[in-house]
C-alpha cells in the first residue's frame, strides 16, 4: 500500500527547510523500499510548526512537526508511516488547537490541497462560486457581494460591493492600451503586499492560487471586465511561480480564456511583477505602475472604478478581498455575513508575526479580541519576555499598548482609537524595544519609500526623522516634542494618500503610550 | 538684434559615445524587447526581462530601451531609478536581500544586519570585495512568522541568526 505524506511547498515552509525534509523523506523511503506518495501541499498557516509533514492513515491525516531534514531517519524507525507516535507527532491535524479554533472561510484548502492542482480544487468546493455566479445577472452578483458585507481587506475597507457597483455602472471605453476592447473594463487584483507582518496574500497565492481566479473572475462576469492582471511584488518568488502554473492550468482547462466553461464570457488573466516599491500598493500608484511608469500617486478623484487602468473603469481589489468571492457566491451573502461583529462582517485572515512564540495566520471572525490573538493563539512572546507592544496593521499602523489588548477587532473600534486593522498583520515585540527606535524607523521608511509627489510625505518624512533624532538626544525636547507633533499633524491633514497621511500613526502612538522611550538620555543624565 | 562675430561660440553636436554592452548583452536586451514590448504597459516586464537575464539592467540598454518603446530616455531612466528592485550596476555571483521590516527588527534583525555587513564587508546596495556578495535591503519578504528573514538568490530563508548565516554564506559561496 502506498502512504500519502504531505510537506507543504509554502515559502515560509521552505526557509526553515521544507525541501530538504522532502528530500531526505523521499531518499529514507527508496533506501527502506516503502511505497510513499509525496504530495507538496499548501500550509495549514501554523508556521510556527513548520515543516509540518503529515501522514495520511485510516483514522485521518496524523501531523509531525517541526520535522527537520535529521529527523527523518528516526520518524520511519518508529514508524511514522502507519501514524505512530514520536516526540514530534502532534496527533490529528485537524485536532490541533490552533487550526481547530479558527474559523476557515477564505483559507478553507489551506494545507488540505495541492495549490496547483485542478483536480483537487475542484474536489474540494472549487469554482461552485463562479457556476453560480454565471447563472445570475451581472446586478445579482454585486447584489451579493454588497450583501455579504465584505469590505476592502487591503486595508482600506471600502465595501467591495459599492465598489462593483460602480464598475457595472461604468460604460467601457478603448483606453491607451493596445489591443483594448472599444468597451474595455479591467479587474487588477493588489498583490503588493508589503506590509511587514503580513503574509496573506502571498499565502493564498502560493496556497491556493485558483481561488484567486476564481474570485476575479467572478468580478469580471459581475461588472463586464474582459481582462484582469494581478500585480504582485517581487519580493515573492515562489508565488510568481505558483500563480503562473495555476493560470496555465485554468487556461488548459477552459476556465481562463474566450470562453469560460461554454458561458460565452470571456476574460483573460496576467501577472505583472513589481519591483520593490511599497507605494505601489496604493491603488492608484500600482495603476501607473501596471501601465509602465513610475509609480506615483494620482489625485482622486477620477476614482479607478471610472477611471482606472488606462482610461478605463477598473475594480481594484486585495488579494484576500477577491479570495473571499467565492465562499460568499457559494454559500450566499447570509452565510457570510453571520461571521463578524458590528459593520465589520466575515472573517479576517490574522497574522501573527515578530517576537511571537506561535506565529501563523489565524483566520477569525471580526470580534476577536488581540488578547486571544496574543495568548491563546500566538502563546505569548517567542522570547519568554513580556509582551510590550504590537503593532497592527503594517508600518503605517499605530503601536498598541496592553491596555488596549482587550479592543474587539472591529474597524470600526479601531479606528476610534487611531489604530488600524488594515490587513490584519499583528508583529509583536517583547519589552526589550525602543520605541523612540521603531518610531524613528516609521518615518525612515516613509522617507525610503515615498513617491515624491507631495511636499508632506517627501519632506516631511525626512524631517521628521532629524526632530526624533534631536528629540531623542535631549536637545530642547519640550520644543522638539510640539514641533513633532505639528509636522505630523500637517502629514495626516496634507498627504496626498495614505503613505505620508498615516506614517505618523505609529510615531504619535509611540510618543503617546510610551513617552519614556523618549526621554532615556535626560534620565541618565 | 544679430550678434557680432565675435560674440558667436561654436556649440559643438556632442556625439554619443559607443555602448558598451557586449555583443551577447545587446542581444539579449533586443530579444527581451521582442518578446515583451508589444504588451500593454510593457516597460517594467522588459526592465525585468533584462534584469533577470543579465543581472542589472546597464545603462546601454537605456537608450536601446527606449528607441524600441517609443519613450524618451529620461522616462526610462526615471522608471528605472524609482524602483529599488532595479540595478544599473553589475551584481556579484550572488545577491542577497535582507529584510529591515518590524516584524524581523522583532526578532533581532538589526543586529543581524549589523553582523551581515560585517562579513561581506560592504553596506546596503555595495558589493563584498571578493565579488561574491551583492547586499540590498528589502522592506518585508512575508516571512514575518519566521523573521529574521532574507533572500539569497531569490530563495527565502527564515530564522536566520548570525550562525545560521554564516553556514548559508559558506553553502552558497562554496557552490558558485
Amino acid at each position: 500500500m502506498t502512504t500519502t505524506i504531505y510537506i507543504p511547498r509554502d515559502s515560509a515552509a521552505i526557509s526553515v527547510g521544507a525541501d530538504d525534509t522532502a528530500k531526505a523523506i523521499a531518499a529514507e523511503a527508496q533506501r527502506l523500499g516503502a511505497a510513499v506518495t509525496i504530495v507538496r501541499n499548501s500550509s495549514r498557516g501554523a508556521l510556527f510548526l513548520e515543516p509540518l509533514v503529515e501522514v495520511a492513515t485510516s483514522q485521518g491525516r496524523i501531523a509531525y512537526g517541526p520535522v527537520q531534514e535529521d529527523d527523518v531517519v528516526g520518524l520511519f524507525a518508529a514508524g511514522f508511516l502507519s501514524g505512530a507516535g514520536h516526540a514530534l507527532n502532534l496527533g490529528l491535524v485537524d485536532e490541533i488547537p490552533y487550526l481547530k479554533n479558527q474559523a476557515r472561510l477564505t483559507f478553507a484548502r489551506a494545507g488540505i490541497t495541492d495549490p496547483v492542482s485542478l483536480n483537487d480544487y475542484l474536489a474540494h468546493d472549487g469554482y461552485r462560486g463562479l457556476r453560480t455566479a454565471l447563472i445570475m445577472e451581472p446586478g445579482a452578483i454585486v447584489q451579493c457581494v454588497t450583501d455579504s458585507g465584505l469590505r476592502g481587506r487591503g486595508g482600506a475597507a471600502f465595501p467591495a460591493g459599492i465598489k462593483w457597483k460602480t464598475v457595472l455602472g461604468a460604460p467601457g471605453v478603448r483606453g491607451t492600451a493596445p489591443g483594448a476592447d472599444e468597451d474595455q473594463k479591467y479587474i487588477v487584483c493588489n498583490a503588493d503586499e508589503g506590509d511587514s507582518g503580513t503574509f496573506a496574500d502571498r499565502m493564498i497565492i502560493e496556497g491556493d492560487p485558483f481561488v484567486l481566479i476564481e474570485g476575479m473572475t467572478i468580478a469580471a462576469v459581475a461588472v463586464g471586465a474582459t481582462r484582469g492582471y494581478i500585480y504582485l511584488r517581487c519580493e515573492y518568488p515562489y508565488a510568481e511561480t505558483a500563480m503562473n502554473e495555476a493560470i496555465a492550468a485554468a487556461y488548459a482547462n477552459n476556465w481562463l480564456g474566450r470562453d469560460i466553461q461554454g458561458s460565452g464570457k470571456r476574460f483573460d488573466l496576467e501577472v505583472r511583477m513589481g519591483a520593490g516599491a511599497y507605494i505601489c500598493g496604493e491603488e492608484t500608484s500600482l495603476l501607473e505602475s501596471l501601465e509602465g511608469k513610475r509609480g506615483q500617486v494620482r489625485p482622486k478623484p477620477p476614482l479607478p472604478a471610472i477611471k482606472g487602468l488606462f482610461g478605463c473603469p477598473t475594480v481594484i481589489n486585495n488579494v484576500v478581498t477577491l479570495a473571499s468571492v467565492p465562499i460568499i457566491l457559494d454559500k450566499g451573502a447570509e452565510y457570510y455575513k453571520n461571521f463578524g461583529v458590528g459593520r465589520s462582517r466575515g472573517t479576517l485572515p490574522v497574522q501573527l508575526a515578530g517576537n511571537i512564540k506561535r506565529g501563523g495566520l489565524v483566520e477569525k471572525a471580526f470580534g476577536v479580541t488581540l488578547r486571544e490573538l496574543l495568548y491563546d493563539f500566538g502563546g505569548g512572546s517567542a522570547s519568554g519576555r513580556p509582551i510590550r507592544t504590537v503593532q497592527v496593521g503594517g508600518p503605517l499602523g499605530a503601536y498598541i499598548p496592553e491596555s488596549q489588548f482587550d479592543l474587539p477587532l472591529d474597524y470600526e473600534a479601531y479606528a476610534k482609537l487611531n489604530n488600524m486593522v488594515g490587513h490584519g498583520g499583528i508583529v509583536v515585540f517583547d519589552d526589550s524595544v525602543d520605541m523612540a527606535a521603531q518610531a524613528r524607523f516609521s518615518m525612515e521608511f516613509c522617507a525610503t519609500e515615498s513617491c515624491g509627489k507631495c511636499t508632506p510625505c517627501r519632506i516631511g518624512s525626512t524631517r521628521g526623522m532629524e526632530v526624533i533624532d534631536r528629540l531623542v538626544a535631549g536637545d530642547q525636547p519640550v520644543k522638539q516634542e510640539a514641533l513633532l507633533r505639528d509636522l505630523c499633524d500637517t502629514m495626516v491633514a496634507g498627504s496626498l494618500c495614505a503613505l505620508g497621511g498615516m506614517a505618523p500613526f505609529p510615531v504619535l502612538s509611540a510618543l503617546n503610550h510610551f513617552p519614556e522611550d523618549f526621554k532615556k538620555v535626560r534620565v541618565a543624565a | 538684434m544679430a550678434s557680432t562675430k565675435a560674440e558667436r561660440r561654436i556649440i559643438p553636436i556632442k556625439v554619443e559615445p559607443r555602448s558598451t554592452l557586449t555583443a551577447s548583452e545587446d542581444a539579449t536586451v533586443h530579444a527581451v524587447l521582442a518578446e515583451l514590448k508589444n504588451l500593454p504597459g510593457s516597460l517594467l516586464p522588459v526592465l525585468h526581462g533584462v534584469q533577470n537575464r543579465l543581472g542589472y539592467v546597464p545603462k546601454d540598454a537605456v537608450p536601446i530601451i527606449a528607441k524600441t518603446l517609443n519613450l524618451s530616455r529620461a522616462e526610462v531612466h526615471g522608471v528605472i531609478t524609482f524602483y529599488h528592485w532595479y540595478r544599473s550596476e553589475k551584481p556579484g555571483t550572488h545577491v542577497i536581500h535582507l529584510c529591515r521590516a518590524e516584524a524581523c527588527q522583532a526578532m533581532g534583525a538589526v543586529a543581524l544586519e549589523a553582523h551581515v555587513k560585517a562579513m561581506l564587508a560592504t553596506d546596503f546596495h555595495g558589493t563584498s570585495p571578493d565579488g561574491q556578495f551583492t547586499l540590498e535591503p528589502a522592506y518585508c519578504l512575508g516571512n514575518c512568522a519566521l523573521s529574521p528573514a532574507l533572500l539569497i538568490d531569490n530563495q527565502l530563508h527564515g530564522r536566520v541568526t548570525a550562525q545560521r548565516f554564516d553556514r548559508l554564506i559558506a553553502k552558497t559561496g562554496v557552490a558558485s
